[in-house]
């Protein structure tokens, strides 16, 4: 892909709203444009942490095994929306397997380039973590409603 | 859509009088959810109803309990009543059989102020059993298509086996200008769909947040999460419109049971515009 192709991709993606042109720079260092079939793995559970994945078109799901149960898909990841954060926190394996569950297109940052650069520039290291820890708070906030069971909850007094 | 009027004027004389009415039909949507297909004419000379509002369904010698009416508001000799098995009086009526005699009356409470959409878009965000009293909106707005811009249908379900009218569902999104997002807490590998909270959802769909009206119904803390998104987005209180829910004894005011603040959810509800409730979602014990 043409780099100038990528810049333009990597602006468009939601993450990277307004990043300034320099940060933007040191991304198209570590970018690749990717595209996954329906049924193929982005990650899997265990493995190194290699990649952060910008979901751009398709969707992705995230799956547990369980032993001795069936795989239990958790959360999906689709456009606009990023896959994994465990590239970023050591000992960087991933802790969910994430499966594309249609033709999903994606941008891939490198793992290892993208640390280093957080490295050496604090300022975008930074910038990513913030970003990041949106990402998180998001998540969070949607794992504890999960947790709550919605659906399952009778009204308040309903007994009849 | 009917006058407001309308429908009040086809409510039984006495509001407490129950009307003996035959089961026509009985279909199970999973699990603990099931469709009752009443035989309205015997009792009823014309019923109506409006989108949104709510029958008591009374099994004899069990006791009553207030249900959405989930039906096609224009086919008056049939309506369906989509029930969570949740209670005594529910456990029972999960048990009728064609043929089967309840008692019912009704039509009670406000309904969804569909006027208030006319010329706008429309999001209905809703989750479980929400669903059932939206359904009547979903086919008023599609019988006067015209009268609404796009319609968004955002539907949340704890697994894709517990999701409601998964045919119609797929129906609806076959129709011009329509989104149906469907999304499920938890699933196997079988599923393809969403999974996550239903205001995920709100992040794959663009909202012209100055022209759309959004019914919200479904679990109080799921609709309290969604008002929030709707609203973190651009929507105003005005824009949004919610259905509540509290356990409905007398279902005309008069027994206190269902008060909500300084209002009774099953006269004055249980469809409200979000700013007459507004000061009472995050009061705790109301």
């Amino acid at each position: 892909m043409e780099k100038e192709n990528l810049t333009d991709l990597l602006k468009q993606h939601p993450f990277l709203h307004n990043v300034s042109d320099e940060h933007m720079q040191t991304l198209i260092g570590c970018a690749s444009n990717v595209r996954f079939p329906d049924n193929a793995y982005l990650i899997r559970e265990g493995e190194l942490a290699n990649k952060f994945f910008l979901i751009r078109t398709g969707r992705v799901a995230l799956e547990i095994d369980v032993p001795g149960k069936a795989v239990l898909r958790i959360q999906t990841a689709g456009p606009g929306e990023v896959l994994g954060w465990s590239w970023l926190i050591s000992p960087y394996r991933w802790h969910f397997s994430g499966v594309a569950v249609m033709d999903t297109r994606a941008i891939a940052l490198d793992a290892e380039c993208l640390r280093n650069k957080c490295e050496t520039d604090p300022a975008f290291g930074y910038e990513m973590l913030k970003r990041l820890a949106l990402v998180m708070e998001k998540r969070l906030e949607a794992t504890r409603l999960q947790l709550l069971d919605l659906y399952d909850m009778t009204p308040s007094g309903a007994t009849s | 859509m009917k006058d407001p009027s309308e429908a009040l004027h086809s409510a039984p004389v006495d509001p407490m009088t129950t009307h003996p009415v035959t089961v026509r039909k009985v279909i199970w949507e999973n699990d603990d959810t099931f469709t009752l297909t009443l035989d309205m004419n015997e009792a009823f000379e014309k019923f109506s109803f409006l989108p949104g509002q709510f029958n008591m369904l009374y099994v004899f010698g069990v006791g009553e309990a207030a249900i959405s009416i989930s039906s096609d508001p224009v086919k008056i000799n049939t309506i369906e009543h989509t029930i969570h098995r949740v209670g005594t009086v529910t456990a029972a009526l999960a048990h009728m059989k064609k043929g089967n005699v309840i008692g019912v009356r009704g039509p009670y409470g406000a309904g969804w102020n569909l006027d208030a959409a006319k010329g706008k878009d429309v999001c209905i965000a809703t989750g479980g059993i929400g669903l059932a009293p939206l359904r009547p909106v979903i086919y008023s707005l599609l019988k006067n298509r015209d009268d609404y811009g796009r319609i968004v249908i955002l539907y949340g379900g704890r697994s894709p086996l517990d999701l409601l009218f998964r045919v119609e569902l797929e129906k609806w999104e076959d129709e011009e200008n329509i989104e149906v997002l469907v999304t499920v807490d938890r699933a196997d590998s079988s599923w393809k769909g969403h999974i996550g909270v239903v205001t995920s959802l709100l992040s794959y769909i663009k909202l012209d947040t100055r022209n759309t009206i959004a019914y919200v119904c479904g679990p109080e803390i799921m609709m309290k999460y969604t008002i929030d998104e709707l609203v973190r987005r651009g929507l105003s209180d005005e824009q949004v419109f919610l259905s509540m829910e509290r356990n409905m004894k007398c279902a005309v005011g008069f027994c206190g049971h269902c008060q909500y603040g300084p209002t009774f959810i099953c006269k004055d509800g249980p469809v409200f515009p979000l700013p007459r409730i507004r000061s009472l979602l995050d009061r705790k014990e109301l």
